[in-house]
């Protein structure tokens, strides 16, 4: 039978897709929340009191451009990691799937599809809700769903990997902590990583979420030519973490 | 033609010897009961067959598929029901079936639903969440998830293990159907019982190896022969009894509070104490003298 067939992969975001029906409320709820609440607290808190705009756009906007990469990592990298883990340590869902005519590639990919998409879509909600707080729409803005899909994809494969790598679920908090802490905080969300130590910069432009807030800004703001760059970055994040997951899953699965 | 053919396999992991040159035949259309104890090997054969694990040496060939390289193509054609219920819980009864019935490519997943639900009794439950179902429904939708493609061979992994007396009939029931309708089933179990009543032959697996294998009647006449004297009394009287039994050269086995000695109607005069209570020699005799454990 052929590599990647499409019906393997579909027939494992059809289990994705029924288990979502089960609890999308509660998902969309917070996903919807959460940009509302940092723009409150961020955007109209500090730019009432502190920063009035940067680098000539208000605040509230830069901060809620900038929100998309947040909503990105924390529904993409989390729920990969853990999903992964609890479906395979403690649901054994794997097994079940890797019995059927389906390979550990294929299951590697269609988790990270799934992630993806759904990231995709929830990663413009802080957009939609920024327009709402008084961003004009843009044409380019209409790419952002390509973008959030693309860098989702990218720390989907992240967190399976670092699923089929820890022993433990508590060792999450390590990764949590080394990894997606930092990056959440030198993506340039809250302040533009020019004020940050040259080090510190050079080390933010390998940051897939910083190429994402660059991106979203373009979209909202006006591109780049840089901006092909940036995403041909994402574009390769996502294919390493693919091929890296899916070597630590076989690595995981098949005895 | 044989549904699988294992020639010399071995699996290993790190200084554990889980499959020790694994020699296997199950011919189409019986079922073959792979009784063993715990730690025999049995789980580790299903993932072998599955392709879920890799052996370091042998030939192992399923339905005419070369394992593991066209694994993948063997699973198209096999159900597995796994030991562990690994059901969606929160997804309904159908959709956990059309799942599986899209991941085999079953051309109507609708039509391989109805049909699985009817198998499982379960029509009428189809748009309840898997746990809203009982114990025994969750294994009977279980069954019927690794049946959902018609599959010609079914590899049953220690199907009712850890179900109550009367959810385990009803699942040996349902596998009796499958073995009537000529489906190939291999079925690990470590359930006398089970193998006894469900399997055209038993093959005894221990530490990784096959030592014994035939039709129920014919491992029993082979190894226990016609009767067992099970002799009950103070820990001295047993101990008495064995030496005796030994002394002669029948075999001797702990059986809870009593011994058994197994073969006993080749006893000389005195061996067997009149009070023995005599039965008729069983697979639990054999079982556990080719591995020395205590059956279940």
């Amino acid at each position: 039978m052929r590599r990647l067939e499409p019906a393997a992969i579909a027939g494992i975001m059809s289990r994705e897709l029924a288990n979502f029906r089960t609890y999308w409320k509660g998902t969309t709820f917070s996903s919807v929340l959460e940009p509302i609440v940092y723009l409150l607290a961020f955007g109209l808190g500090l730019s009432a009191t502190l920063v009035d705009e940067v680098n000539g756009v208000p605040y509230i906007q830069f901060v809620g451009t900038g929100m998309v990469a947040t909503a990105v990592i924390f529904s993409s990298a989390l729920p990969a990691m853990f999903g992964t883990f609890v479906k395979h340590r403690f649901q054994n869902t794997y097994d079940a799937i890797l019995a059927a005519p389906v390979d550990v590639e294929e299951l590697v990919t269609a988790e990270m599809l799934w992630i993806g998409l759904r990231s995709g879509t929830y990663g413009c909600v802080p957009l939609l809700v920024t327009i709402a707080f008084g961003l004009d729409p843009a044409w380019g803005m209409l790419l952002v769903p390509l973008f959030c899909f693309v860098t989702a994809l990218g720390f989907a494969g992240f967190g399976v990997a670092m699923a089929a790598t820890v022993a433990k679920i508590d060792q999450f908090n390590y990764v949590t902590a080394l990894c997606i802490t930092p990056l959440f905080l030198v993506a340039g969300t809250f302040f533009p990583i020019e004020g940050l130590p040259e080090g510190v910069q050079v080390v933010a432009q390998l940051n897939p979420l910083h190429q994402l807030v660059e991106l979203v800004r373009g979209g909202a703001f006006g591109f780049e030519p840089v901006d092909i760059a940036r995403f041909a970055f994402l574009i390769g994040f996502a294919l390493l973490t693919w091929r890296v997951a899916i070597s630590r899953m076989y690595n995981r699965l098949i005895d | 033609m044989s549904a699988i053919r294992l020639r010399g396999v071995f699996k290993r992991f790190g200084p554990i010897t889980a499959v020790d040159g694994l020699d296997l035949e199950v011919p189409e259309g019986i079922c073959l009961g792979l009784l063993g104890p715990n730690g025999a090997g049995k789980s580790t054969t299903m993932r072998l067959l599955t392709g879920q694990a890799i052996p370091d040496a042998g030939e192992l060939q399923v339905l005419g598929h070369e394992l593991p390289a066209d694994a993948k193509a063997a699973r198209a054609e096999m159900g597995v029901v796994p030991q562990l219920d690994n059901l969606d819980v929160d997804v309904t009864v159908e959709d956990n079936l059309a799942i599986f019935a899209r991941l085999y490519r079953v051309p109507d997943v609708g039509a391989a639903v109805d049909r699985a639900l009817d198998l499982a009794r379960l029509r009428d439950r189809r748009r309840d969440a898997v746990d809203e179902l009982s114990g025994g429904m969750r294994r009977r939708l279980l069954l019927a998830r690794g049946l959902v493609h018609e599959p010609k061979l079914i590899l049953l992994d220690e199907p009712t293990v850890g179900l109550d007396p009367q959810i385990r009939t009803e699942l040996w029931a349902l596998i009796g159907e499958l073995r009537s309708g000529g489906t190939t089933i291999l079925m690990s179990t470590h359930y006398i019982e089970e193998a006894e009543r469900l399997a055209d032959e038993v093959a005894v697996m221990h530490k990784g190896k096959i030592i014994s294998r035939g039709k129920p009647v014919e491992l029993i006449s082979e190894h226990a022969g016609v009767q067992t004297a099970e002799v009950y009394g103070p820990p001295e009287r047993l101990a008495e009894a064995r030496e005796t039994a030994e002394s002669q050269g029948l075999a001797v086995r702990a059986a809870g509070p009593a011994v058994a000695i197994v073969g006993s109607e080749s006893a000389a005069n005195g061996a067997i104490p009149e009070d023995a209570v005599v039965r008729a020699a069983s697979l639990e005799d054999v079982f556990v003298l080719l591995t020395g454990e205590e059956a279940e």
